[in-house]
């Protein structure tokens, strides 16, 4: 027992004089997860509070696209800008190459009577059905000139998309009010009464939504609940570059020799090292929460929420930083030079973090990637992380992910056995 | 564990080559050291010297043969047989990032001491190799000289019965030279073996009561120093080896 207690602190004595080591593990994720929590939450941000600015303008004027915009600025979601109707297209365009404006919508000059007219058409054949008689019955609708939608290049497909639904959606509202508009008048020869028109018009149905959670846990995602637990992952396995390294300097080094030459198996030094290193990935995992918990909001980040179940948690971080410590001892011993560890240990945790679904959400990924993704000890560590954090789960909710953890970290152990056996180190 | 034999050392018909390499570096190699020597292994560049010393002290395996320390065979041991012989390499063997007395409280214990020997033994070694004042700092600011020192402290700090030490004394001064031979002798007075394999001859001269030269894995000559020296009128290690041997040293 002493000589395991001798090695740990031989270890931590090597791995607290590694400036650069410690500065890798620990000052390169909590940079990472401030910088793309910080990118991820101004995005959420844009798209969620504060209003998109969109130039409107209105080269028609009339009642109808007065109700159009009007609609537009009920959905909520966009900074309605308005623009002189005599503006020509090249100085609106201009106007949004040179303005912070992503978006600038133009309605066409005919827009109201075109729509006016094609509502009393749809209205009188409406009637004609009905066995009553309409003038504007026998009419052909008009084609309306399209309402033209400028967006910078910068916005993503998806998001342009809910962007293009929501237009749709406010000029849908407004036909369907000037047919039903048109339709009362020819029935009772005067307009529709405001509070009718409300009862016909206004959405009856609400829709509530919700987090998916597991056990009614009122856990609100946000940027810091997906980018916490997925930067902590990443430095898990960063320790590649400090673990695997000692392991190869270790090697190469006379240290070594001598090590082979005394009365104690080097399994022992692997031992300590994967101890020391649990360690590591411990601390690791606590200032990175600790800054989710108590940073984030003294710099305008929302807080990571740590109600989850604190028992499930520790045991999810322990799998996860012995997988990663065992990646890395693996990584050491495969490797002949300090340079093979190092470089091969870096970009393997990079591909690794983005087949995993770190860097992209595993969804998103095409069904190629799927078999590989769950090759990727950082998917499954990711996936836990996330069953705690956003849904809320228990242990026995993320025993599915833990138990694929621990069985890749034994292939990573045995390999490394194994290879240093074949290598006569052992 | 068998310490009663006289023999330190006692190879018989030892034949080995490295994996991959057909040549037989030795064939039915065979030698005595008795308990209490101070044995000196010398021999041209690819003599074979580092893996004789590898091979007793069971760093390379090999099949054919046997090697016995102390009556142990070292072939198939376990670990238990490495407590009985110290290792001092040519290359520092050693974590530079500690202390001396960092690296005497790691290594001691892979010896299988305990904290209290560790202690005691690490005051005495510090003492004899002038190493007190500096056992703080990390290895990696000391001289070469002083690193040796501490690379020596290290292999003896569990009190072996024999002492591997390859080439000891490279890129060091002459008073930290003769430091460590004073220190090796007064070892040896305790009761340790001493192996040692060097290309510096003065320094060999100094230290060893017995000499066996070897070539092409065979044995030129074994026996005692100042025997050899007058049965071939020469003056000297040096002018001895290049007798015997024939020729100059390899690839200088």
């Amino acid at each position: 027992m002493y000589k395991l207690w001798a090695t740990l602190i031989k270890d931590v004595r090597i791995l607290m004089r590694d400036a650069v080591g410690i500065i890798l593990m620990f000052g390169m994720p909590i940079i990472l997860v401030l910088i793309v929590t910080s990118i991820q939450n101004s995005t959420f941000e844009l798209a969620y509070k504060n209003q998109v600015s969109l130039l409107v303008c209105d080269r028609d004027t009339g009642e109808v696209s007065a109700e159009f915009i009007r609609a537009i600025d009920k959905i909520g979601l966009f900074k309605m800008l308005p623009v002189s109707k005599a503006e020509p297209l090249k100085k609106f365009v201009h106007q949004m190459h040179s303005g912070n404006e992503l978006l600038g919508i133009i309605i066409p000059s005919d827009f109201s009577s075109k729509i006016d007219t094609n509502s009393k058409i749809a209205a009188d054949k409406a009637l004609n059905s009905f066995g009553l008689k309409g003038k504007w019955a026998h009419m052909s609708e008009r084609e309306v000139g399209p309402v033209i939608l400028y967006y910078q290049p910068i916005l993503e497909v998806s998001y342009r998309q809910s962007i293009n639904s929501a237009l749709y959606s406010a000029l849908q509202l407004v036909e369907s009010k000037q047919i039903i508009k048109k339709l009362y008048f020819s029935i009772n020869q005067k307009p529709i009464p405001e509070n009718i028109e409300n009862e016909l018009l206004n959405n009856k149905i609400s829709i509530n939504e919700y987090p998916l959670s597991l056990h009614n846990n009122e856990i609100i995602p946000n940027a810091s609940q997906h980018n916490v637990p997925a930067w902590t992952i990443f430095a898990m396995f960063f320790v590649v570059i400090s673990l695997g390294g000692s392991i190869v300097r270790e090697k190469l080094s006379g240290s070594f020799i001598r090590l082979k030459a005394l009365p104690t198996n080097y399994l022992l030094a692997l031992i300590s090292k994967q101890i020391t290193y649990l360690g590591v990935t411990m601390a690791q995992a606590i200032v990175i929460f600790t800054m989710g918990v108590c940073l984030f909001p003294l710099i305008g980040l929302p807080a990571l929420n740590l109600n989850v179940d604190i028992p499930a948690l520790i045991i999810v971080s322990l799998v996860c930083g012995w997988c990663a410590v065992s990646y890395a001892i693996c990584i050491g011993v495969l490797a002949q030079t300090q340079e093979q560890a190092n470089g091969f240990g870096a970009v393997s945790i990079v591909i690794l973090a983005a087949v995993g679904g770190l860097m992209v959400p595993s969804f998103f990924m095409p069904n190629s990637f799927r078999i590989p993704m769950k090759l990727s000890p950082l998917h499954w560590c990711l996936e836990a992380y996330y069953k705690l954090f956003l849904e809320g789960g228990k242990l026995i909710d993320v025993m599915g992910y833990v138990l694929p953890l621990l069985l890749i970290a034994v292939c990573f152990q045995v390999i490394a056995v194994i290879s240093l056996k074949v290598k006569k180190l052992i | 564990m068998e310490l009663m034999d006289p023999l330190a050392i006692n190879i018989k018909n030892l034949s080995f080559n490295y994996p991959g390499n057909p040549t037989q570096l030795f064939t039915n190699f065979n030698i005595k050291i008795t308990a209490g020597e101070r044995f000196g292994l010398f021999g041209p560049n690819g003599a074979g010297k580092t893996t004789l010393m590898n091979l007793m002290t069971g760093l390379l395996s090999f099949h054919i043969g046997s090697i016995q320390l102390f009556g142990n065979e070292i072939k198939n041991h376990n670990k238990s047989i490495n407590n009985l012989f110290g290792l001092i390499p040519q290359d520092l063997s050693l974590y530079q990032e500690l202390s001396s007395l960092e690296n005497l409280e790691f290594f001691g214990a892979w010896s299988g001491l305990h904290k209290q020997q560790i202690k005691s033994q690490a005051i005495k070694l510090f003492d004899s190799l002038g190493l007190t004042k500096l056992q703080h700092i990390p290895v990696h600011k000391l001289s070469s000289g002083m690193k040796r020192k501490v690379n020596l402290a290290i292999g003896v700090i569990h009190n072996p019965k024999i002492l591997f030490l390859d080439e000891p004394t490279v890129g060091v001064d002459v008073q930290t030279r003769l430091t460590i031979i004073d220190f090796l002798k007064d070892l040896n007075k305790n009761g340790t073996t001493l192996i040692y394999t060097s290309h510096q001859l003065v320094e060999a001269e100094r230290l060893c009561k017995s000499v066996a030269l070897i070539d092409e894995g065979k044995i030129i000559v074994h026996d005692d120093l100042s025997r050899l020296l007058s049965q071939h009128g020469k003056g000297g290690l040096e002018e001895l080896f290049l007798n015997l041997t024939g020729k100059d040293y390899r690839n200088q």
